[in-house]
C-alpha cells in the first residue's frame, strides 16, 4: 500500500526527521490561508499516488499567499496519469544548496533490508542507477540487528557530506529505518533530501509504501489508504481477500492459486483469446468468497465469456462448485461459462456443476480453447 | 528415492489444530506420512486423528518425545514467524512452512535466525513436499502423483499440481516436488533444491516452474548452465502479466523493468533448458 507525500512526511516526522512546515488543503481558500502563515512563499504540491507529479504541472512554487491561491485552483482541476487531484500539501519553499537520495528497501537476493544512498538527489533513484551507478552507495542491514550507526555514518562519507552535517545526517538515516520498522514499509524513501544554505538537513519529499501482508498489526496505517486512488473493482476484491488485477481482454478468469491464474492468462492469450483479469480466488476459498470473485468478473462489461480454473489442494472442488452455484443463483448470468475442476474431491465438484449447465472442459488447453470459440460466438456444445 | 523427505521422515505438525491444519494433517496421515506429534499451546496432553497423534505445548517437548525431524507449519500469518524460530531453537532440522500473508520483514529475520542455526526452510506460501510413495509433506494433493525418477521444483503451489497431473496421464512418475512458495523472501531456493537434485541418484532430470518477479530463474539458469549434468525442462508463468502489478504472490511483480517473464524464459534457453509454452506441453519436452 503506497502512502501520499504529507502522509509519509508525517510519520518521518514522528521519527525525529525535519520536514518542511507546511499542511494539506482541499481548497484554494485553504491554500491561501496556509501560505499566509508560512510567510507567503510556498510550494504547492499534488498529492496523487504516481510518479512525475513535477512533469506534469502538479508541483508549483509560488512567491505570495495569491499566487499560491491561483496554482491551487489550476492544481486542483488537472488529472495527473488519470489520476484527479483532489488535495494538494502546502509547504514553505525552502532554499536547495544540494540534492540527496535517501533509501530504505528489501533486497530479495541478500534477504536483507539495504540503505541506499546518493549525492544525487531529486531525480528518481531508477534514473540514477541507469545513468551513474557509481553514484548510488548501498550498505545492507543485519534484519535482526538493524542499521547501525557506523554504517549510516560510511554513507555519510561515501556521498561526500560535509561533516559539519554528518551527525544530523546519521539521525536521519536511523529514524529512517525506525519508520521502516515501524510501518512495517517494503519501501521508506526520502528523495531529495535537501541541503539548505544555512547548513539544515529536511526531507522534502518522501515516499513509504508499506507491506500489505503486514498491515494486520498497524490499523492506524491501514487506515490512511486513500480510497479514491484505486479502481472499485480492486477495493472490493480486497474485501474478500481476493487478489484482483483487471486486465483489457474479454475472457473472465477465475482460478485459485497466482501461478495457476497467470499460466491460465497465458495459455488463452496462446490459443488467439485475451484475458479480462488475473484473479486468485487463494488457497481455503469457501463459497462466499467464491461467488463474490464471480460477481466481480461478471461486474466488468468486457467480460463475454468466463473460464474457471480450479485445482483443488487446499481449496476443495466441491467448496468451489457449492460457490459456483451460489454465485449463479444470484447473479443469473447471461454468458458462456468454461468450467475445469480438478483435485480433491473433484467427483463431488463436477457432479455439483453437471445440472448447472456449465461447458466442461478435460484440460488447461481444452478449457481455453472452449472459451476462446465461446467469444467468437462458435458453438461448443 | 528422493530429497528432503522421505519414509524415514518423522512429521510434527504446528497450528494442527486449525480447520486447515487438520484437515491436511488427515490428508498426510492417510498418504501414509509418519506423523508422529502435534503442537497446539494450550492443548498439550490430548492427542488428534482418531487417538493417533499426541498433541504437545510447544515444538521442544514435541521433539523430546517423539524425535520427529520435520515440521511442517499451519498456523495464522501474525504467528508463523515466531512458529518457525520455535522449531529451528527445538533443533528441528527441516520446515515446512505453508502459511501465506507472512510479513516481508518478519522473514528477513526468520532468514537470518534459520540461517545462524543451519536450519532449511522450504516456504513459506508453499504448497510443500512430495516424495510419492513415501513422504507427504504439505498440501500437495497426494493422488495425483506417481513414484518416479523427474525432479520438480516450483514457485507456484496450484500451477504445481496442474504439472504433477499431466505427468500422471501420460504415466510419467516424480522422484520429489519441492514447492518452494511464492514470496519475495523465502527459504530454500531453485539453486538449493537443482543441486540437491543434481546428486540425489534417483533423479534423471528436473521440471522447473518459475513465475514473474525478482531474478531466481536467471540465477537457476546460471546454475543449470555451470553445474548440472542432469537435463532440465522449464516453464515461466506470467508472460502476459502487466508490469508494476502484484500477481497474487507477494513475489510475483516486475519492478523497474526487472522480472519479465521474457527475460527469464530467454535466460534458462540460453542454459540449454526447454522451456514450454503452456504447462502441459512440459511432458512432450522431457526425456
Amino acid at each position: 500500500m503506497k502512502l501520499h507525500e504529507y502522509q509519509s512526511k508525517q510519520l518521518f516526522a514522528q521519527q525525529g526527521i525535519p520536514i518542511p512546515r507546511g499542511r494539506l488543503a482541499m481548497t484554494a481558500s485553504e491554500v491561501k490561508a496556509i501560505a499566509e502563515e508560512l510567510g507567503g512563499r510556498v510550494v504547492v504540491k499534488s498529492q496523487v499516488l504516481v510518479g512525475g507529479r513535477g512533469k506534469a504541472g502538479g508541483i508549483r512554487l509560488a512567491k505570495t499567499s495569491e499566487e499560491a491561491e491561483d496554482l491551487a485552483t489550476q492544481i486542483l482541476g488537472i488529472q495527473i496519469k488519470g489520476l484527479p487531484v483532489r488535495k494538494v500539501l502546502v509547504d514553505e519553499a525552502v532554499n536547495i544548496q544540494a540534492e540527496i537520495y535517501l533509501g530504505i528497501t528489501n533486497d530479495r537476493q541478500a534477504r536483507s533490508p539495504v540503505i541506499m544512498a546518493s549525492s544525487e538527489g531529486g531525480v528518481e533513484i531508477e534514473e540514477v542507477a541507469r545513468m551513474e551507478p557509481e553514484k548510488i552507495v548501498r550498505v545492507s542491514i543485519d534484519p535482526l540487528l538493524g542499521l547501525r550507526e557506523f554504517q549510516a555514518r560510511y554513507l555519510a562519507a561515501a556521498i561526500e557530506l560535509p561533516r559539519d552535517q554528518w551527525r544530523a545526517f546519521i539521525a536521519i538515516a536511523l529514524g529512517l529505518y525506525e519508520t521502516f520498522r515501524r510501518t512495517d514499509s517494503t519501501l521508506a524513501e526520502v528523495n531529495p533530501l535537501v541541503l539548505t544554505p544555512d547548513g539544515r538537513l529536511l526531507a522534502l519529499d518522501g515516499k513509504i509504501v508499506v507491506d500489505d501482508n503486514a498491515l494486520f498489526r498497524h490499523p492506524e496505517i491501514a487506515d490512511l489508504r486513500d480510497l479514491d486512488e484505486e479502481a472499485p473493482s480492486e477495493r472490493e476484491a480486497r474485501k474478500y481477500g481476493l487478489s484482483y488485477v483487471k486486465l483489457e481482454g474479454t475472457i473472465g478468469c477465475m482460478v485459485n492459486g497466482a501461478g495457476l491464474a497467470m499460466a491460465t492468462m497465458d495459455v488463452i492469450k496462446l490459443y488467439g483469446g485475451q484475458p479480462a483479469n488475473f484473479l486468485d480466488i487463494g488457497g481455503g476459498a469457501g463459497a462466499e468468497k467464491v461467488a463474490a470473485a464471480f460477481e466481480l468478473i461478471l461486474a466488468d462489461p468486457n467480460v463475454r465469456a468466463v473460464l474457471l480454473n480450479i485445482f483443488g489442494g487446499i481449496t476443495r472442488c466441491d467448496e468451489v462448485a457449492r460457490g459456483i452455484l451460489m454465485a449463479m443463483d444470484e447473479v443469473k448470468p447471461n454468458m458462456p461459462m468454461v468450467a475445469r475442476l480438478v483435485g480433491t474431491n473433484e467427483e463431488e465438484g463436477r457432479r455439483l456443476l453437471s445440472d448447472a449447465h456449465l461447458i466442461t472442459a478435460t484440460s488447461l488447453i481444452d478449457a481455453a480453447q472452449k472459451a476462446v470459440a465461446a467469444v467468437q460466438g462458435v458453438p461448443t456444445r | 528415492m528422493s530429497i528432503l523427505v522421505d519414509k524415514n521422515t518423522r512429521l510434527l505438525v504446528q497450528g494442527i489444530t486449525g480447520r486447515e491444519g487438520l484437515f491436511h494433517s488427515q490428508q498426510m496421515h492417510e498418504y501414509g506420512t509418519r506423523l508422529v506429534a502435534g503442537v497446539r499451546p494450550g492443548k498439550g496432553g490430548e492427542w488428534v486423528l482418531e487417538g493417533k497423534v499426541p498433541l504437545f505445548d510447544t515444538v521442544k517437548q514435541a521433539v523430546e518425545a517423539t524425535g520427529a525431524n520435520t515440521s511442517v507449519i499451519f498456523v495464522p500469518a501474525r504467528s508463523a514467524g515466531d512458529a518457525m524460530m520455535e522449531a529451528a531453537e527445538a533443533g528441528v532440522p527441516l520446515i515446512v512452512c505453508i502459511t501465506e500473508g507472512v510479513p516481508v520483514q518478519d522473514m528477513m529475520q526468520v532468514r537470518r535466525y534459520l540461517d545462524q542455526r543451519g536450519v532449511r526452510l522450504v516456504g513459506p506460501n508453499c504448497p510443500g513436499l512430495l516424495t510419492p510413495g513415501e513422504a507427504k509433506v504439505g498440501i500437495i494433493p497426494g493422488h495425483i502423483a506417481l513414484t518416479g525418477d523427474i525432479g520438480v521444483v516450483s514457485r507456484s503451489g496450484t500451477l504445481t499440481y496442474e504439472v504433477l497431473y499431466a505427468l500422471q496421464q501420460h504415466g510419467r512418475g516424480v522422484s520429489t516436488c519441492v514447492g518452494i512458495g511464492g514470496d519475495p523472501i523465502n527459504g530454500t531456493s531453485f539453486i538449493d533444491t537443482l543441486a540437491m537434485f543434481e546428486d540425489d541418484p534417483h533423479t534423471e532430470q528436473v521440471i522447473l516452474i518459475g513465475e514473474i518477479g525478482g531474478s531466481d530463474e536467471e540465477r537457476a539458469a546460471e546454475f543449470i548452465n555451470d553445474k548440472m549434468t542432469k537435463p532440465v525442462v522449464g516453464f515461466v508463468a506470467g508472460r502476459t502479466a502487466p508490469a508494476g502489478k502484484r500477481m497474487g504472490h507477494a513475489g510475483a511483480i516486475v519492478e523497474g523493468g526487472s522480472g519479465l517473464a521474457a527475460d527469464k524464459i530467454k535466460a534458462l534457453q540460453a542454459a540449454r533448458v526447454r522451456v514450454a509454452d503452456h504447462p502441459e506441453a512440459i511432458v512432450d519436452l522431457l526425456k
